[in-house]
């Protein structure tokens, strides 16, 4: 790889591809040269199931800003659901 | 050159190379028609994988009257897009540099010994490719000539070493024995301007021959008209000009 900065963990879920609805096994966090986005480096994200081979994958790739704004959104929407869980539970 | 006075065509297939071990891999072959015998290059793809514009580069050498195989060094990991082959490599943290240089030597080995090349074969490669054809040349005294395009990771920090990166191509400079070509951007990050001066500088230390071009204006991958935001028209034309000049004074 250009860069070698990459990580990847377990996860539970599923994801839509070209061929529907697959469960997940893992995902992918890369920041090197973007397929598709017209920048020389993005962070690339690779929800995948590789036991379905190469084709079991849904692509993401964002701008660093974007990137930033996706885990700030993922934070407060996890804090609310979280909130609401525990609410409902009482 | 072309002349349009003059009939030509070409063959332009996938093809599999005996490895050592036996095994098969994959490969996109294109040499012009006819018995040659032809000089003969190895492509290195890319980081996006054994993709279209590997496949464009392969047609122009042959084009231009070579005999250009680009193996898929990433077979082992699957077949599909070669876009969600590349993110199974990048799940799996890489193609090991052996794996690499193995791939490479099987290519050399085929097209040394093929009946219609003239037995001198260069490797070439962009981007981890220009780096994978300089490991390679750096492994097999067979290698006639190495055009290493932006290759990252040349120079390498001990930290970065490990099991698939066991050796920083450049210590291995000494195990050179043929000609260096090397393009470079001025702007680009990997390598900085700086490594290629380092990688410039040992090259000289060793005595090797090699030239480097820099572009002012290119910064990484600047040959990729289907990226934009890397493209950089008048450094890719004089680029392939001196790739050109480059394969046909040392393999002819």
């Amino acid at each position: 790889m250009c860069t070698s900065i990459s990580g990847q963990i377990q996860t539970t879920g599923s994801a839509k591809g070209a061929s529907g609805w697959f469960s997940l096994a893992n995902i992918t966090v890369g920041y090197d040269h973007p397929a598709h986005l017209h920048d020389n480096h993005a962070i690339l994200l690779d929800f995948v199931n590789h036991d379905l081979g190469p084709g079991g994958r849904v692509a993401v790739e964002l701008t660093a800003e974007s990137a930033r704004e996706l885990i700030k959104a993922l934070g407060a929407t996890l804090a609310d659901g979280e909130a609401y869980e525990v609410h409902v539970s009482q | 050159m072309i002349d349009t006075g003059q009939y030509e065509g070409m063959i332009a297939e996938t093809v599999t190379v005996r490895h050592a071990d036996g095994s098969w891999l994959p490969a996109y072959s294109a040499r012009p028609l006819g018995s040659g015998p032809f000089p003969a290059v190895v492509l290195f793809h890319h980081r996006p994988g054994w993709d279209e514009y590997y496949r464009e580069a392969t047609r122009k050498l042959a084009q231009h009257g070579f005999f250009a195989v680009c193996p898929d060094l990433y077979s082992r990991f699957g077949q599909g897009d070669p876009d969600d082959v590349s993110a199974m490599v990048r799940a799996a943290g890489d193609v090991s540099d052996q794996a690499v240089i193995d791939d490479g030597k099987a290519c050399v080995a085929w097209l040394k010994n093929h009946p219609v090349t003239n037995g001198n074969v260069a490797v070439m490669g962009s981007c981890s490719g220009g780096r994978h054809a300089l490991l390679t040349a750096c492994n097999d005294q067979n290698v006639a000539a190495v055009v290493d395009l932006w290759g990252g990771r040349v120079v390498m920090a001990p930290e970065e070493l490990n099991d698939r990166y066991p050796v920083a191509p450049i210590d291995l400079t000494e195990q050179l024995s043929c000609p260096v070509l090397g393009l470079f951007g001025d702007k680009d990050t990997a390598p900085t301007p700086a490594e290629v001066d380092q990688h410039e500088a040992v090259l000289v230390a060793a005595g090797k021959t090699f030239e480097f071009h820099r572009y002012p204006e290119a910064g990484h991958g600047f040959f990729y008209y289907d990226r934009p935001a890397m493209y950089h028209a008048e450094s890719a034309v004089d680029g392939w000009r001196k790739i050109l000049t480059f394969l046909n004074n040392t393999l002819r």
